[in-house]
């Protein structure tokens, strides 16, 4: 119960936190237009509002970059933890900030995401789900949000993957592997998931070791951050995948599986990693890290 | 003029039912200098029984559609409408136009269209008026499919409506021209396009002959390709055989570039600093995968193989 009410108080920081960042950088008739907005809401429970609003808000916030200092970015993780909105545009801000701010405890919330997410522009679907931490009944979103996860549209995609604390602590485990798996079959990067290294487990290192072996049959690289969700549940025949690539990867890779064996709770690991005598050096000293990789 | 290569042409496709071509139209396209596409809501071949799929359709245009293009340089905008063929099933038509102003404020969207007659029925008459007075509320341009069957009629009475709905001519784009429109459609003000389309609509020899005798003011000269036989690379073509038959480099360009811009762009949601020049933030949501675009340099897509074949034996 004292993690929620936290968690409740974080989430209302991180709203006037926006607020405050997106007020700043918009003129007076912007913000006058954002805050009629916002009361029209209150009083106005019927759809057209919202999606006239929401529409219309790169015509009336721009185009540009909400870019954060560095200092915002810390105020950022401060209120709520994994919350990265360095990337976010004004119109991010301005639409994740109207949904926030919708009154009230809205039990209708999970329904009005649901039906705005269905008539998104690509636009307007990032800015949805980058909102994410920062909704109520976020529970409820969860379903939405795996919908979310079947776009073809990369950049939706990392919406909810990347800088985005939501899923970590809402996806069960199978939503989890098959969002880092999906990540690594479109090319989109792992380092950016937030709870990567906390939410491994031994079905992902299976499935993407299956991943490992499909790439190879058809003669396509295998992505070295792979090899960072494998590490840690790495015995018998995973070693010999990882000897493989020790054996023939690129210095990107074999770095890659250097790690990975580092993490291995297998005794046998020790032995590969020798073969790699600089490398294992650097990982000892902390020198190598995957953070080094990315 | 070469067209594919750099400092070439660049054209505008206002007229293209992309969701029914393949990605190799879409490579064609861009290789053949198109930078842009105007996808106007139309019907599907078929008539959408319930309001859902009418939905998704349009969705579809303002998402991923607009994804698939932008794979491959080229910027899509669409237009939203109910049209004039599916505006004779009522229920169907009134659960829509609750949908059109939930999309027409979106980005891209560029105009109220393609909307008008078909059989010229009461119940089109009353959709299009309705959406005319949404267009001028909103501001927005409109697009006009003027009728296949008893056209010159047909294309008269829109004109008409729009200017009893108090829209302005120069907001107003009459498209599927022919000869026997085109000289009303310029005296009164509004943009003439004419749609290159094998067999039913237009041809581009024909057009070439409208071109040399009316010149470029306000002509737009689109595909409207679509799930039928018709020609993706209508545009660049007719800009090739227009040149080769000596009409004029500035006229080729107004019919099949600037002014399409020039129109849509009353829009506000459509610039020539989109796919010149795009700010980092559409970069990153449109051109993703695409870093030929980023840095403002025209898309430059490999040259196509001559034609489909199945000797291409590797696939990779
Ligand atoms: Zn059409």
């Amino acid at each position: 119960m004292k993690a929620e009410v936290n968690i409740e108080s974080g989430r209302n920081a991180a709203i006037a936190l926006l607020r405050d960042w997106l007020f700043r950088r918009i003129d007076e008739a912007a913000r006058t237009w954002f805050e009629e907005q916002v009361s029209l809401l209150r009083s106005d429970s019927g759809d057209r509002a919202l999606y006239t609003a929401f529409g219309l808000m790169p015509r009336r916030l721009g185009k540009k970059s909400l870019a954060l200092s560095a200092d915002d970015a810390g105020a950022a993780a401060h209120c709520l933890e994994g919350w990265k909105p360095g990337d976010w545009s004004l119109v991010d801000a301005g639409r994740i900030l109207l949904l926030a701010r919708l009154p009230g405890s809205n039990p209708d919330f999970a329904r009005r995401f649901c039906a705005l997410c269905r008539t998104a522009d690509v636009a307007e679907a990032i800015s949805l789900y980058r909102g994410l931490p920062l909704y109520p009944e976020p529970a409820a979103l969860e379903p939405q949000v795996g919908e979310g996860l079947r776009t073809n549209m990369r950049s939706v995609f990392e919406a909810i993957a990347h800088h985005n604390p939501y899923p970590k602590r809402y996806f069960d485990t199978h939503r989890w592997n098959h969002m880092v798996l999906k990540a690594l079959f479109i090319g989109s990067g792992l380092a950016p998931i937030e709870g990567l290294d906390e939410r491994v487990n031994d079905e992902l290192a299976r499935i993407l070791l299956d991943f490992a072996h499909e790439r190879w049959a058809a003669d396509r690289p295998v992505p070295h951050e792979l090899w960072r969700c494998v590490g840690g549940f790495a015995r018998g025949d995973a070693l010999e995948d990882l000897a493989r690539v020790v054996c023939s990867g690129t210095p990107l890779e074999r770095r890659a599986a250097a790690l990975a064996l580092s993490a291995s709770p297998d005794p046998a690991a020790a032995a590969l990693l020798e073969r790699m005598p600089e490398i294992a050096q650097a990982i000892d000293s902390g020198r190598l890290t995957w953070a080094e990789l990315e | 003029m070469r067209l594919g290569d750099d400092d070439t042409m660049k054209f505008i496709d206002a007229h293209a039912h992309m969701i029914s071509r393949t990605t190799d139209d879409y490579e064609a396209m861009a290789a053949s200098g198109v930078v842009a596409v105007i996808e106007p809501a139309f019907w599907l071949g078929q008539p959408r029984t319930n309001v859902g799929s009418y939905l998704d359709y349009l969705s579809t245009l303002v998402g991923f559609e607009r994804f698939r293009a932008s794979q491959f340089g080229i910027r899509h905008y669409c237009t939203v409408g109910l049209n004039s063929k599916e505006a004779n099933n009522e229920e169907l038509a009134e659960a829509v136009m609750d949908l059109i102003p939930r999309f027409a404020l979106k980005e891209g969207v560029v105009a109220i269209g393609e909307i008008g007659y078909d059989e010229q029925t009461p119940l089109e008459d009353k959709y299009f008026r309705l959406q005319l007075d949404l267009a001028r509320e909103l501001d927005l341009p409109v697009m006009i499919h003027t009728p296949h069957r008893d056209k010159k009629r047909g294309t008269t009475r829109s004109m008409d409506v729009c200017i009893e709905h108090g829209l302005e001519p120069g907001k107003v784009i009459i498209d599927h021209n022919n000869e026997e429109t085109v000289r009303e459609v310029l005296d009164r003000g509004f943009w003439a396009a004419f749609s290159i389309y094998p067999c039913t609509k237009m041809g581009n020899a024909r057009m070439v002959e409208i071109l040399r005798h009316y010149g470029a003011d306000r002509i737009i000269v689109d595909s409207a390709c679509d799930w039928g036989i018709s020609e993706p690379l209508a545009v660049a073509k007719t800009a090739k055989l227009a040149l080769q038959s000596g009409v004029p480099e500035e006229h080729v360009r107004l019919a099949c570039y600037r002014n399409a811009l020039e129109a849509y762009g009353q829009s506000g949601q459509m610039s020539e600093e989109d796919w010149l020049n795009p700010p980092p933030i559409d970069q990153r949501t449109l051109y993703e995968g695409n870093s030929i675009l980023r840095g403002g340099r025209p898309p430059v897509v490999e040259a196509r193989r001559s034609a489909r074949s199945a000797d291409d034996l590797v696939i990779e």
